[in-house]
């Protein structure tokens, strides 16, 4: 076509890091320390700290800065342990997907469309909420239903009321909260209704933010029906019978404005798919080895974009990981291959990384499918260890020592949390 | 809430009624020297059933013979393609393919073969299994045959009723919106409707107002038809999921259904549905456990990768059948006021042709049809950036930074689009998803539902407290009363 067409811009870097959240920013410190002379680090909001922008409440950086922060505190310290010559930031930028020439597209108004070409990637995209759709909550569509993370960022950031009367469907931390946050708002909290029979968010969260503000959790209840035609005036909700199904026959009205959804949040892994890298089911994030790298060789991920953490600390952790191994990926001097897949065994539902090294310790994150009290994690007959009270909202992370694994020689590890004795 | 637009005291042709069907005849009749007005009592055009259907262009050789729906389906068919390039509006043949799972319903498809035959309904093959499983490697196993119609298309219903209007305005049509017609008087030289803020006085009211008609009816003292409310739900699939199949597939029809399909959408989303279940209240457009059940039990069987996960959203639609079990459209003994009515499915496959219809029905009112000497041509959406290669989103983004910054991300709509739809017409945040897909993707409106509301009240200059989701009492925010805290942008 004509030829005063602006030339495409285009740039090139050691490493690209894909969202600026935590594990973005730890991923792109990493990569740094480890020697990566360019790298880039590009967000589609305005500016770096990822969903901690909008958790205003504190509880962050226990671990890592060894102090409770609040998110957009913790944000801060984030970037400023971050920042230095050779990383560009590019917020207000989002990254569409990687083009015929194996080059990231990255849309902005100030760039326009700009061409990315990198030695690696690491994904740090984060995560999105489960929908109304997700679990096809039946009856209207009335203004008023909305995740809990928008209504979170409705009232932290742009300082609005999502309305004034709510239900909390599902006992996602989010949810949990929230329902304090409304709260604290003004706004009446007719109750927080969870599916299951235990709670989805950490204890911490349903004592301060539910017990300490008197509002009922209602476990094993769920919403069967969302009434109002054009704002929500009411849900009914029901009991669940063992099987899950609602008991009808108990079901019952309440009225509200808002419904909340706090039902679980998933990997934001259309990049890792769109790039082929391999899907876990379970975690709906990329399957990862022991350095963070998906199975496409040069990508890899970190964060809620890998599985859902609960605490930033260890997301953090598992970034400046991805962040050493990109760099190393570009530099040479990549650690050696994996040799043992970690097979989630008896009450676990997954393991992250999929795979480890029997010559190096690694961290090995796991979620459990049930409570249990006293449990043994048990890996393969090699390695046994106590835990203390396991439940699926907490995260368990075991240090995995080569010495555990001596003598080990099958390529498969399973792992499981099983009940423990008295004694 | 008061009427937006400017009520015209007086017109020849009122069209009551802003669905694919209205605003197909408001089109069709800014063709010519007329004074019209579109009327509808909802904030947005198509915000009835025709926003909320299969999306289906239908070939024609479904539907019973002998009936008026079945001689305007396969004309609508045939109208649609021109009239698409025309407006720039999403539309494609897919075709369809009707499957057989036993030897009896072979034998159905080879008679709805010979009705397309009969027809002229062209093109129309009957694939073996092996076919079958090269063409669509993800039906099920178990299905021996099938039917395939290639000019079956699907559309995007809600763009075909914003394009329409639109060019009908830009013709000189005022459209009326948030405006029930409450009353109709019959005046001298004329009929007089009744709005919540005036009267308008039009020498020929054509009711094609949905579920309202038989109400529009009775407004000037007539009873020719009764309505049924019968409900549909749709489901959609992650996008995940795109080409799962290209065709749409349809089961072998049963004598009262065409049954659950599985439906490539024109933006590539599946969508499996509909229901049809005839219910009491009009205004039910409540999705329901039994009907989620039976549309999945039901799509699995036709395609069996789906699964329960896979929904990202859903809805339902009502169709305004009559019990004629055919569409209602004629002069009446009121003078100047004509029906089309009963405009159950395929309505929107139909509407061109109805459209025309309509047309000649009020030329036989006694208005002389003079064509408009100056059209003016119809000025396209631009290509949504989603839709460009990279060279040419480049170029449109370097020319306006707005088509640079993404504003929903799983659907790619940039605030250039957003504000592009605000400034043609969409007040409301489902008028702007409506218009861009903005908010209909996997998040559902998780990340760009306040982006979307900045915009819309920059370009409209009213505080984000004042916006709705979809019209009437739909708040989206409330503004914190604490007069200590800036509270909202405005
Ligand atoms: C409500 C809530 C409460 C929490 N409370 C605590 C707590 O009290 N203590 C604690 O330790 N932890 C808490 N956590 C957990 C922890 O903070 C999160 O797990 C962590 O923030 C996840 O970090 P991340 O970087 O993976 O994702 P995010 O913070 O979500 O960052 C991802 C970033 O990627 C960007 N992005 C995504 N895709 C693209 C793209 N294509 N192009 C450009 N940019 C993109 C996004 O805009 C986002 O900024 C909480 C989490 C939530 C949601
Ligand atoms: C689930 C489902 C699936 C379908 N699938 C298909 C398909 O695949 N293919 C196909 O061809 N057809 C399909 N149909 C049928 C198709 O959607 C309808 O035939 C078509 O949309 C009817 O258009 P309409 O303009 O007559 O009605 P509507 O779109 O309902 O328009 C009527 C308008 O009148 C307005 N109105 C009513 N009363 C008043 C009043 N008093 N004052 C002012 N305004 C008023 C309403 O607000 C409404 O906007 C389907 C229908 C359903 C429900």
């Amino acid at each position: 076509m004509s030829a005063s067409r602006p030339a495409r811009p285009r740039r090139v870097y050691d490493v690209a890091v894909v969202g600026a959240g935590p594990a973005g920013m730890a991923a792109a410190a990493g990569a740094r320390q480890a020697g990566a002379e360019r790298v880039l680090l590009v967000d589609r909001e305005p500016e770096t700290g990822g969903i901690l922008n909008q958790c205003i409440h504190s509880g962050f950086g226990l671990h890592h800065f060894g102090e409770e922060l609040t998110g957009p505190e913790f944000a801060q310290r984030a970037f400023a342990e971050m920042v230095d010559d050779g990383l560009d930031v590019l917020t207000d930028s989002f990254v569409v997907d990687r083009d015929a020439d194996d080059e990231l597209s990255v849309m902005s108004a100030e760039h326009g469309v700009l061409r990315v070409a990198a030695g690696a990637i690491v994904l740090a995209s984060g995560a999105r909420e489960r929908t109304r759709g997700a679990i096809r909550i039946p009856g209207s569509r009335p203004a008023g239903v909305m995740t809990a993370g928008l209504a979170q960022h409705l009232v932290n950031v742009r300082g609005l009321l999502p309305g004034r009367r709510a239900v909390i469907l599902g006992s996602g931390d989010i949810g949990l909260i929230m329902a304090r946050r409304l709260t604290l708002e003004g706004i009446e909290v007719a109750g927080v209704f969870e599916l299951l029979a235990h709670a989805n968010g950490l204890t911490r969260n349903i004592v301060e933010c539910l017990d300490d503000f008197d509002i009922p959790l209602h476990l094993s209840t769920t919403v069967v029906e969302v009434h109002g035609r054009d704002r929500v005036e009411g849900v009914t909700v029901a009991p669940v019978g063992p099987g899950l199904e609602p008991l009808l026959d108990r079901a019952r009205f309440v009225p509200c404005d808002t419904v909340l959804l706090s039902i679980g949040l998933l990997p934001e892994a259309e990049l890792a798919r769109s790039l082929g890298a391999r899907i876990d089911p379970v975690t709906r994030g990329p399957v990862v080895s022991s350095t963070m790298e998906t199975t496409r060789p040069g990508v890899f991920a970190a964060g809620n974009s890998v599985h859902i953490h609960d605490l930033v600390d260890f997301v953090v952790e598992e970034a400046q990981l991805a962040g050493r191994s990109a760099a190393a990926h570009v530099l040479g001097g990549s650690a050696p291959r994996d040799n043992v897949t970690l097979v989630p065994g008896e009450n676990v539902r997954y393991c992250v990384p999929h795979t480890i090294s029997t010559d190096r310790e690694h961290t090995v994150y796991l979620r459990v499918r049930r409570p249990l009290e006293r449990s043994w994690l048990r890996l393969g007959d090699a390695y046994e260890k106590r835990l203390r009270y396991v439940v699926p909202a907490e995260m368990v992370t075991v240090k995995v020592r080569p010495r555990f694994l001596e003598g080990f020689s099958s390529e498969a590890l399973r792992v499981d949390v099983v009940p423990r004795e008295e004694g | 809430m008061s009427a937006r637009g400017t009520i015209p005291r007086e017109v020849d042709v009122a069209v009551v009624g802003g669905g694919v069907v209205g605003c197909a005849i408001a089109r069709a009749l800014s063709q010519f020297e007329l004074d019209v007005c579109l009327i509808d009592r909802e904030t947005d055009v198509g915000f009835g059933t025709s926003k909320a259907n299969s999306g289906i262009i239908h070939a024609g050789h479904h539907s019973a013979s002998g009936t008026l729906k079945g001689t305007l389906e396969w004309a609508g068919n045939q109208q649609w393609g021109p009239l698409a390039d025309e407006l720039g509006i999403g539309f494609e043949r897919v075709g369809d393919l009707t499957v057989a799972f036993d030897e009896d319903e072979v034998a159905t498809l080879e008679r709805l073969r010979r009705q397309a035959v009969e027809r002229e309904v062209p093109g129309v093959e009957l694939w073996d299994g092996p076919r079958l499983r090269r063409e669509e490697p993800n039906l099920s196993p178990e299905i021996v045959a099938g039917l395939f119609a290639p000019s079956t298309g699907v559309i995007n219903p809600y763009e075909a009723c914003f394009a329409l209007a639109e060019d009908a305005v830009a013709n000189g049509v005022s459209l009326l919106l948030d405006a029930p017609v409450h009353s109709i008087d019959v005046v001298p030289d004329g009929l007089a409707l009744g709005l919540p803020e005036g009267t308008v006085q039009a020498r020929v009211v054509v009711n094609a107002a949905g579920l309202g008609a038989d109400r529009i009816e009775a407004m000037v003292g007539l009873h020719t038809f009764d309505l049924v409310a019968r409900k549909g739900e749709e489901y959609l699939l992650d996008k995940r999921l795109e080409g799962l199949v290209r065709r749409i597939v349809f089961p072998c029809p049963t004598p009262t259904s065409k049954g659950t399909l599985v439906i490539p959408t024109f933006d590539g989303t599946i969508m499996i549905g509909p229901t049809a279940v005839d219910v009491d209240d009009r205004d039910d457009l409540t999705t329901t456990s039994d009907g989620a059940a039976q549309v999945l039990r039901a799509a699995r069987r036709l395609v069996p990768g789906i699964s329960p996960g896979d929904c990202i959203a859903e809805f339902a639609g009502v169709r305004a059948v009559a019990t004629t079990n055919d569409f209602v459209i004629g002069a009446t003994e009121v003078p100047g006021f004509v029906n089309v009515a009963g405009i159950q499915s395929p309505g929107l496959t139909a509407a061109p042709a109805i459209a025309e219809l309509a047309t000649r029905l009020v030329a036989e009112q006694g208005l002389a049809l003079s064509p408009e000497p100056s059209p003016v041509p119809f000025e396209r959406c631009p290509v949504p950036v989603r839709d460009l290669d990279g060279a040419t989103r480049a170029e449109r983004a370097s020319a306006d930074p707005a088509f640079g910054r993404v504003v929903c991300r799983c659907e790619l709509v940039t605030e250039g689009e957003v504000r592009g739809a605000i400034r043609r017409g969409a007040t409301t945040l489902d008028g702007v998803k409506f218009r861009t897909r903005a908010g209909m993707g996997r998040c559902q409106g998780g990340s760009c539902t306040w982006r979307v509301m900045e915009a819309l009240s920059a370009e409209t200059g009213r505080p984000v407290d004042a916006l709705t989701k979809r019209g009437g009492d739909s708040w989206l925010v409330l503004r914190r009363e604490d007069p200590m805290i800036d509270g909202a942008t405005s």
